[in-house]
């Protein structure tokens, strides 16, 4: 097919294909690779944050040791378990979005709002206690009683890169708030549903990244 | 979208992907708790099994699998590009001698002093 010619065609059976792509697909893949560009910044946004981890962690391998017992594993755990699930829910909206199943849309959508509520419920509930505990980053820190120097450096790596992952789950939370609203509206179609591509994309890096951020904050041996 | 839906992933897929995920997040914190010697050895383990995990969310959640390799290329130039900072930060860090004013004294005085910086202290 010529390009030229099918862009000259207008696209009254399709609202949303804008003029300057020639085909549905052509659209949907190029923005694909837009988001993927978009979520390898993302990987450098917080491997930089990685960086600084394992240098201080190299560097005061016994404070954090000794502060990363202040976290509960129990909660770190689950929250993971959440999170993973979140991205199961999220796979499936995806799959029903591209199968035109509006209700099971609907449906996966709202489960894996509720799963990142319940993610940053969690958060609240450890924020909160770290809160009491004086246990902050930097110069806020204020826990009394440690055994080995520097614990703080831990608490402020813990706070910048749960903190930036926090505020990526509550970003995406708003953005399936939006597909939900849209999805009931009926926008989304087998033809039409790279919204809901795009932002399973972005969930399940946001999920990934926890999933490194887990180990590495609670489960210090 | 003809293109991506030639060979996609089932919900069958997508509950075993989610079974190994959870399977795998339980021998995370299971290892975590076993001694093997030494404690860089607990860190490798934790990150194999995280980049297991990640390598599962990607490959099938984000349906690297069953696409076009464009949006691999792209991903894995960025990893490629994040593992290399961080070779480089780590490398450094582990091979020269503690700058930390308050890291040094605390690491001689528990005789915990890293091979590298004994290496020098020999040799001057």
């Amino acid at each position: 097919m010529s390009l030229s010619g099918a862009a000259a065609e207008p696209h009254t059976e399709q609202p949303f294909l804008q003029h300057h792509f020639a085909l549905p697909e052509q659209q949907a893949e190029a923005s694909k690779i837009g988001m993927w560009l978009f979520l390898v910044t993302e990987i450098l946004l917080f491997g930089g944050l990685f960086a600084g981890y394992g240098v201080m962690r190299m560097l005061h391998a016994e404070a954090f040791h000794q502060a990363h017992a202040h976290l509960d594993r129990a909660l770190g755990a689950l929250n993971t378990v959440v999170l993973l699930v979140s991205s199961f829910t999220m796979a499936m909206a995806v799959h029903s979005a591209r199968r035109g199943e509006r209700r099971k849309l609907v449906l996966f959508l709202a489960l894996t709002l509720s799963l990142a509520g319940v993610f940053l419920g969690v958060k609240y509930v450890e924020y909160s206690h770290k809160f009491h505990d004086g246990l902050l980053p930097g110069r806020l820190y204020a826990h009394r009683g440690d055994a080995t120097a520097g614990q703080f450096m831990f608490f402020s790596f813990y706070f910048l890169m749960t903190g930036l992952h926090g505020l990526h789950v509550a970003a995406g939370m708003a953005v399936i708030a939006w597909l939900l609203r849209r999805a009931r509206r009926g926008e989304f179609s087998a033809r039409y549903y790279t919204p809901v591509d795009l932002t399973g994309l972005y969930w399940h890096l946001v999920d990934m990244i926890w999933i490194y951020l887990f180990p590495m904050l609670y489960l210090i041996s | 979208m003809s293109t991506a839906s030639q060979a996609e992933s089932s919900p069958r897929t997508y509950l075993r992907v989610l079974a190994a995920l959870l399977a795998l997040t339980a021998v995370t914190v299971l290892a975590a708790g076993v001694n093997f010697g030494a404690p860089s050895i607990n860190v490798v383990i934790a990150l194999a099994i995280a980049s297991l995990k990640g390598s599962l969310v990607a490959l099938y959640f984000m349906h690297l699998r069953h696409e076009r390799p464009m949006n691999a290329v792209i991903f894995l130039t960025g990893m490629a590009m994040l593992a290399i900072f961080l070779m480089f930060c780590f490398l450094d860090t582990a091979s020269r001698e503690p700058v930390a004013p308050s890291a040094a004294p605390a690491a001689q005085a528990a005789g915990a002093l890293r091979p590298s910086s004994a290496r020098i202290l020999r040799a001057s």
